[in-house]
């Protein structure tokens, strides 16, 4: 065992792994962060905090994933190149252990442009960092745990038991590329990989494929990411405007439908979309757990986590098994 | 080149307003190329300086000068005799931003003030469009990447392939700015080295960059060379 997380032994044991993603509020009250912890306990293996996603700021990574400890989850805390440079990374990748923090993951993070895609005004004036970028971080972690040193050299007194974890984009730009990119990944020390959301299984399976081929599925645990559509509105704009995300033709066709279906009744129109992007993830889990190297799937219900546990349960996911820690 | 904009008139005239004979300084190096501080753009700031204070009533008189270029000593002398002989009390150049430190550190107690942004070090992509395409990060790294530099072209400065965010060939932060690295996968393809790409990129040493602090370069061979032409003259008289 590499840092005996809960995540690191439910896939050591060979369960199809589910993860999920909680996102922190825009303010310092962490009774929202442990409400979302109540609502999601038991439906995946461990929960993704992200780290100031879109660079909107939002409640640290780090202090939201000691508030879900608080309620018994596993957090895995998010990690970007964009706000820290190593000095501060390798200081919170530390401070992270010391409280019991076991699962990190390593991302570039959103340029600080993003400012939550136009809704909210984020920090687009913000001056970035980008001192190491992901595939370095996830070496400085394998250099803290596995060789008890620093970046810079210096010695590292007592070592940080991490489960290291880094993103995975299969259907981006240039796509030909993508494969390529996860074995740097994979090279540098990465135990888990979290792909983008995908809705293209057909393309997805395309680069898995290639993936076995490269024998990269032996060596790191991929989980398929999962994002739920609530309407075709989100639909058409992860396919739009998210880098990375195609959407089929036949799944907006699918939700189009589902809205049309209620006529003028807009709440019922609503709730038909819901139903039917419910559906649609679950789908999407099948056929991620029928893809051969794939070890498991990261939800993300994007500001509506409470779906999660009756997405879980109707992917026939549920219980989540429970791993007893070693020692 | 080091790429430049002119400030908006408006600016540069509330920088000099209360300066009654100004000197306006354009420069015969990159910002005349870019077509932002030359001799024409000298004739135009201080036309258009000329005229504002005309019409607000203001006892201003602005004098115009170009030089080869504003970094160097030989170059700047004349400037110097010129705000001497002739009184001026404070200078707009139009070059780049060294040419506002380097006339700074020489002006005494007559200010300068800066009629230009200083961009970057690039290149004239089309008539009218200029794209950076050096960060002047100190350790050059183009050999690893077909020539195409990750550093300055990547909105992340990453140098291990491309992020998350490309797009048909954009970068996730427009649609008008190039992915740099979709560029530097294109590049390499067609050169047939793609497969160096695998290789791992360790996190870098950026002390050669301006994080390192201010950088300075220096050639013993030429300072040697310029003592000894300086023994020479001295011996010779």
């Amino acid at each position: 065992m590499k840092s005996g997380s809960n995540l690191e032994r439910v896939l050591e044991a060979g369960h199809f792994t589910v993860t999920a993603e909680i996102g922190p509020p825009m303010g310092c009250n962490g009774e929202v962060v442990l409400e979302k912890a109540r609502l999601l306990k038991g439906c995946a293996d461990a929960f993704n905090i992200t780290d100031c996603q879109t660079a909107v700021v939002r409640m640290s990574s780090i202090a939201s994933a000691v508030l879900v400890m608080r309620e018994g989850l596993e957090p895995v805390m998010q990690m970007t190149c964009r706000d820290r440079n190593r000095i501060a990374i390798q200081a919170d990748i530390l401070g992270a252990a010391a409280l019991g923090i076991r699962n990190c993951l390593c991302i570039a993070g959103d340029h600080q442009s993003f400012g939550a895609a136009g809704r909210l005004k984020g920090h687009p004036g913000a001056k970035n960092v980008y001192d190491v970028d992901s595939i370095q971080l996830v070496s400085i972690l394998k250099g803290l745990r596995d060789d008890g040193q620093q970046q810079g050299g210096d010695e590292v007194e007592m070592r940080p038991p991490l489960f290291i974890g880094a993103v995975w984009t299969p259907l981006g730009d240039p796509i030909d590329f993508r494969p390529f990119r996860l074995a740097k990944k994979v090279e540098a020390g990465t135990d888990f990989i979290q792909t983008q959301g995908i809705y293209d299984m057909e393309l997805f399976r395309q680069q898995m494929a290639i993936a076995r081929e490269m024998g990269l599925h032996e060596r790191v645990a991929i989980l398929a990411g999962i994002i739920v559509p609530r309407n075709l509105g989100m639909l058409r704009y992860m396919n739009s405007s998210v880098a990375g995300v195609t959407v089929p033709e036949e799944l907006m066709g699918r939700m189009a439908a589902a809205r049309k279906a209620a006529g003028e009744d807009k709440a019922q129109a609503r709730r038909n979309q819901e139903e039917e992007g419910i559906r649609i993830t679950v789908e999407l889990i099948e056929q991620a757990q029928e893809t051969e190297g794939v070890r498991g799937v990261h939800i993300q219900a994007i500001e509506w986590e409470q779906k999660v546990p009756e997405i879980v349960e109707r992917a026939g996911l549920m219980p989540r098994p429970v791993m007893p820690a070693e020692g | 080149m080091i790429v430049a904009e002119r400030k908006p008139l408006d600016e540069i005239k509330r920088f000099i307003e209360g300066f009654e004979r100004v000197l306006v300084v354009g420069c015969g190096g990159c910002a005349t190329v870019c077509l932002a501080g030359g001799e024409a753009e000298v004739k135009i700031v201080g036309s258009a300086l000329r005229i504002a204070a005309r019409k607000e009533g203001r006892r201003q008189e602005v004098l115009e000068d170009c030089v080869t270029r504003q970094c160097e000593p030989e170059f700047v002398e004349q400037i110097l005799v010129r705000v001497k002989e002739e009184g001026v009390t404070a200078l707009l150049s139009l070059a780049c931003g060294v040419g506002v430190n380097f006339l700074a550190e020489r002006l005494g107690d007559i200010p300068v003030f800066p009629g230009l942004n200083t961009k970057f070090f690039g290149a004239t992509a089309e008539p009218g469009v200029w794209v950076e395409m050096c960060a002047g990060c100190g350790n050059c790294m183009l050999h690893l990447t077909g020539g195409i530099c990750p550093v300055a072209r990547c909105s992340k400065s990453l140098l291990n392939g491309p992020c998350g965010g490309s797009t048909d060939g954009k970068c996730e932060i427009s649609p008008d700015v190039d992915c740099g690295w979709a560029l530097i996968v294109e590049r390499m393809k067609r050169l047939g080295t793609l497969d160096q790409l695998a290789e791992i990129t360790p996190a870098r040493d950026w002390s050669s960059s301006p994080h390192g602090g201010p950088r300075r370069v220096v050639r013993e061979d030429l300072r040697e060379l310029a003592a000894e032409a300086e023994e020479n003259s001295a011996a010779a008289s």
